[in-house]
Parts: structure tokens; C-alpha cells; sequence
């Protein structure tokens, strides 16, 4: 099959790479450009471990064509934190236990950075709604919820964080 | 898991759509958010040699108020349709319809267009529009027609549009005498539904129901409309009697099939119990505009 171009910016930087039309979004982050923080699971559309933001929107890049991305900004969970200066979100799913596992997280991270962006300031029941498309096997939810919660205060503050031991 | 080979295209116009897709027939598939085809191309259910993207197309995602109907574009996200504030105004019960599909990933993805050109029978918003009466707008490059949503859905999978025709746009009515309401069973967030039934009621001044459209999600081959349900309901008082009538009407109007998501005996038992919510919730909203 014919090889076709598809360039985005990913993370803010412009990307383009000669790919097969069939290549899913998720495969082109990970096996193209390395960006191995988006998770597979399911691969059927059901758990989330691949959202991405399109365009600010989160999707599950398992279901995406890379083609469907063309011209389009992708964030990742490599492009809203680093080790040395985590986002607030990072910063309060580390502190309030909001993993245990692992997997399922950058879904559950993008997902609500989503969600803060449009509000700020979330009940415990738009958070269970915005994250209603990412499954988590391990910690049964509530720590999460917490997560976001205190993600929110900590993005009024402005505050970001550093991981002990890094840098 | 991938989706088998398939040749990308990726037409500027509705008119360069459909020729392509005359020009590779049965062979070509239209693309518009992904979210029920590509599961299925990489579970190699389907399998087109030529995918026709209808994403670049410009100026197909569109909410519109144009009096008596809203015009929605059929790229029209249904998360942006979840979130509008004209829709949930003008028209709640497709917001409300919008907030009930999938998750909202899906929804940020998958389109209003595809939804009903998917007709799966447990899409949702086949019934939104079958109870409402709307419209759907089809185009090719000989130019368009307008399609009854009654007409539009023929089978599982299968609806009125011709190969070389794209759903273009829905023409959703509204008015100050209508009040609609669409509610779902399911097992767990972001599951199709068990049971889904919309209700359409035109309402008189006086509180009588002139006229009422009801239709049924996952009970049949494709949406059903409960005919002798919304008869029951017109030119009436929607007290619990009625309303009771209309609810085993809609029941026995159902054509179940026993699946994974409950027997047929327990989804038509549903349906009485959700045509009945569903009614009383239409009947308690303030007037949709
Ligand atoms: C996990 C999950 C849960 C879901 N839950 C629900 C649910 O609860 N309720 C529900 O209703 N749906 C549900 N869906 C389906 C989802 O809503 C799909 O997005 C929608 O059915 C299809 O929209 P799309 O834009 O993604 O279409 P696509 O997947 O791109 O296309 C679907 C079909 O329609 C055709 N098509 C698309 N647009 C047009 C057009 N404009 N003209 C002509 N043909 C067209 C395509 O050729 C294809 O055959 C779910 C999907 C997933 C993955
Ligand atoms: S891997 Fe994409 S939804 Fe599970
Ligand atoms: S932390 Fe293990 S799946 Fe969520």
C-alpha cells in the first residue's frame, strides 16, 4: 500500500512523517515518535489508557487514524509535565495516591486536564462524568476523585512540583 | 490490532465525496469520526480497500437556529451537541440524548451524521429523531433531497442513503409546544443501552397532548417507532391511566431479541417501564423555548 504524508504538531512541535493510511494515531505516537506514555489497553475503545488531547479534546488514540489528526495539535502526556516540573495534576495524583499501577493514568491525566480547562472548579459528579471513559483496574476510583479535586487547587495556585530525586 | 490495508482519500467537497465514491462502489467506505467503523475495521469486520474522509470537508459541523427546526451540520460533534447551550434551550432532548451516548472521548469524536448513517439499532439518536419527525438531508453531485427520519432507517446497518449519497445535515424541529425526553437503561456508564425510548409530545394551551411521537432504541432491527403509543397519547390528558396504555402499547410494539444485554421477555418488560418515565419526564418539561 502506498505510503502517504501526515503532518501535526505534536506536544508543539511540528511532526511529519511518511506513514501507511491505516497507522492508528496511538501507534504513530508511540512507534514513530517514541512517545511510549500514551498507553495501550484494550485496544477496542473501551479503557481510555490512550487518550490524548486532539485539538483540547481528549480521545482514545486506539481509535484515531493518525490521518485523522493531519494539521491538528496532539498533547500527550510527555507535553503537560516533565520530572522536573510536573503538572498540577501530576503533582496531586502523586500526592493523593491517585495510582497505584500506573497504567491507566496519563488516560486519567489528560482526561482531566480536559476537564480543568473548561472547568475549573469541579463537583465530584462532573468529575466522575468527565471521566467516565477511563477505566482503572486498581484503585477503585475515589483516590482519583481526590486527585482531581486537589489538581484543581493546586491549578488556582499555579503551583507545580518536582519529582523527588529528579534533576 | 490494526485495520487491514486500505487506500486514503480525502475530498475537499461533498460533490468530490460522492464521486469518489461512485467511482470505487461497494469497495469504498465514508469516514466521519471513526468511532463505530474503525472498531470495526480492526476487528476485520469490515474491510474497504478505499477510505473517503469526510473530516476535511469544510462547513459540515454547524448548530443553527432556524426557527422552527435547528440545522445541525452532520460533522457536528456530539460532544459540541452535548454542550451547546442553543441545543439544551431549544431543544433538550437531544442534548440530553447527546449526554447519553458513550463517554465523553467517544463523543469528542464521533459525529450526529454517523451516528444515524451507522443505524445501528442501538445508536441513539435514531429515536431522537424518528419520535421528533426530523428531517435528514442528503447530498451526492446531482445535488440533494430530504429524507423523513420515519423513511431513513430500513434495517440493522441499513438506511434510505444511496452508496454515492452523504448525510449532509439534520433538520431537528422545535417549538414552543413541544417538550421531549430521552432516557436509557444501561448496565454501566458509557454501555449502549439495554432500552432507550424517546417521546415527542405537541402540547395545547389547555395541557392536552395533540400529537406525540415515541420510538424505541435496541428493541428491533433497527429504531421502532411505537405507532399505536403515541396515538394512544393524542388528544388526550396524559393522566397515569393514559400514560400506562401507552406504555404497554409501546411494549408490545417492541420486537426484542434476546443478547448479551438481557432477554427479550426482560427488554420488552423495560420498555413499558421506560416509556412511561420517559413520557412523564417529556410531560413535566417547561416549554423548549
Ligand atoms: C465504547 C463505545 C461506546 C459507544 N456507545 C454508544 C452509545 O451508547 N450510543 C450510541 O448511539 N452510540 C455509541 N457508540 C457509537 C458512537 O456513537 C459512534 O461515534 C457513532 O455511532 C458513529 O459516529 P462517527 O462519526 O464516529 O461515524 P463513523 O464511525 O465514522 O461512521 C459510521 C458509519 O456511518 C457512515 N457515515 C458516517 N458519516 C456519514 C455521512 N455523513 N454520510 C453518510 N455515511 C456516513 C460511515 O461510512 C460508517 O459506515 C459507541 C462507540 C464506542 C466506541
Ligand atoms: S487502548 Fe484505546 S481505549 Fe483502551
Ligand atoms: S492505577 Fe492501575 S489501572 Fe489505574
Amino acid at each position: 500500500m502506498t505510503k502517504v504524508r501526515v503532518s501535526m504538531e505534536v506536544n508543539q512541535q511540528m511532526r511529519d512523517a511518511q506513514i501507511e493510511p491505516r497507522l492508528l494515531l496511538v501507534s504513530f505516537l508511540r512507534e514513530e515518535l517514541g512517545l511510549t506514555g500514551t498507553h495501550v489497553g484494550c485496544e477496542t475503545t473501551n479503557c481510555g489508557a490512550c487518550t490524548v488531547l486532539l485539538d483540547g479534546r481528549g480521545v482514545k488514540s486506539c481509535t484515531v487514524l493518525a490521518l485523522q489528526a493531519e494539521g491538528k495539535k496532539v498533547t500527550t502526556i510527555e507535553g503537560i509535565g516533565t520530572a522536573e516540573n510536573l503538572n498540577p495534576i501530576q503533582l496531586a495524583f502523586w500526592e493523593k495516591h491517585g495510582l497505584q499501577c500506573g497504567f491507566c493514568t496519563p488516560g486519567m491525566i489528560l482526561a482531566s486536564y480536559e476537564l480543568l480547562e473548561a472547568e475549573p472548579d469541579p463537583d465530584e459528579k462532573v468529575i466522575r462524568e468527565a471521566l467516565s471513559g477511563n477505566l482503572c483496574r486498581c484503585t477503585g476510583y475515589v483516590n482519583i476523585i481526590k486527585s482531581v479535586k486537589y489538581a484543581a487547587k493546586l491549578r488556582k495556585k499555579g503551583m507545580r512540583g518536582m519529582r523527588k530525586g529528579a534533576a | 490490532m490494526n485495520p487491514k490495508s486500505f487506500e486514503y482519500h480525502a475530498p475537499k467537497s461533498v460533490a468530490e465525496a460522492s464521486s469518489l465514491a461512485e467511482e470505487y462502489g461497494m469497495d469504498a467506505k465514508f469516514l466521519a469520526g471513526g468511532q463505530s467503523l474503525i472498531p470495526l475495521m480492526k476487528l476485520r469486520l469490515l474491510s474497504p480497500s478505499h477510505l473517503i474522509d469526510l473530516g476535511r470537508i469544510p462547513g459540515l459541523s454547524y448548530i443553527r437556529d432556524e426557527g422552527n427546526h435547528l440545522a445541525i451540520g452532520a460533522m457536528e460533534r456530539i460532544a459540541e451537541i452535548a454542550r451547546s447551550d442553543l441545543v439544551r434551550k431549544q431543544c433538550p432532548i437531544l442534548s440530553q440524548c447527546a449526554h447519553q451516548i458513550a463517554d465523553p472521548l467517544v463523543r469528542n469524536m464521533g459525529t450526529i451524521g454517523g451516528n444515524l448513517s451507522h443505524a445501528d439499532p442501538t445508536n441513539d439518536m435514531p429515536a431522537v429523531m424518528v419520535a421528533a419527525g426530523a428531517s435528514i438531508v442528503a447530498a451526492s453531485g446531482q445535488g440533494s433531497r430530504v429524507i423523513p427520519a420515519g423513511d431513513f432507517f430500513v434495517d440493522t446497518f441499513t438506511t434510505a442513503l444511496k452508496g454515492t449519497e452523504i448525510l449532509v445535515e439534520v433538520k431537528m424541529p422545535i417549538g414552543p409546544t413541544r417538550r421531549g425526553a430521552y432516557l436509557k437503561l444501561e448496565r454501566q456508564a458509557g454501555d449502549f443501552g439495554i432500552v432507550g425510548v424517546a417521546a415527542v409530545l405537541e402540547m395545547s394551551s389547555d395541557g392536552r397532548c395533540v400529537a406525540a411521537g415515541i420510538a424505541l432504541t435496541g428493541v428491533g432491527p433497527t429504531v421502532v417507532k411505537a405507532t399505536r403509543a403515541g396515538e394512544i397519547l393524542k388528544g388526550v390528558e396524559l393522566d397515569k391511566n393514559t400514560i400506562d396504555r401507552a406504555s404497554r402499547a409501546a411494549a408490545e410494539e417492541a420486537q426484542p431479541s434476546g443478547d448479551l444485554r438481557g432477554s427479550a421477555e426482560y427488554k420488552r418488560a423495560m420498555v413499558e417501564v421506560m416509556t412511561s418515565r420517559t413520557i412523564q419526564a417529556a410531560a413535566r418539561r417547561q416549554a423548549e423555548r
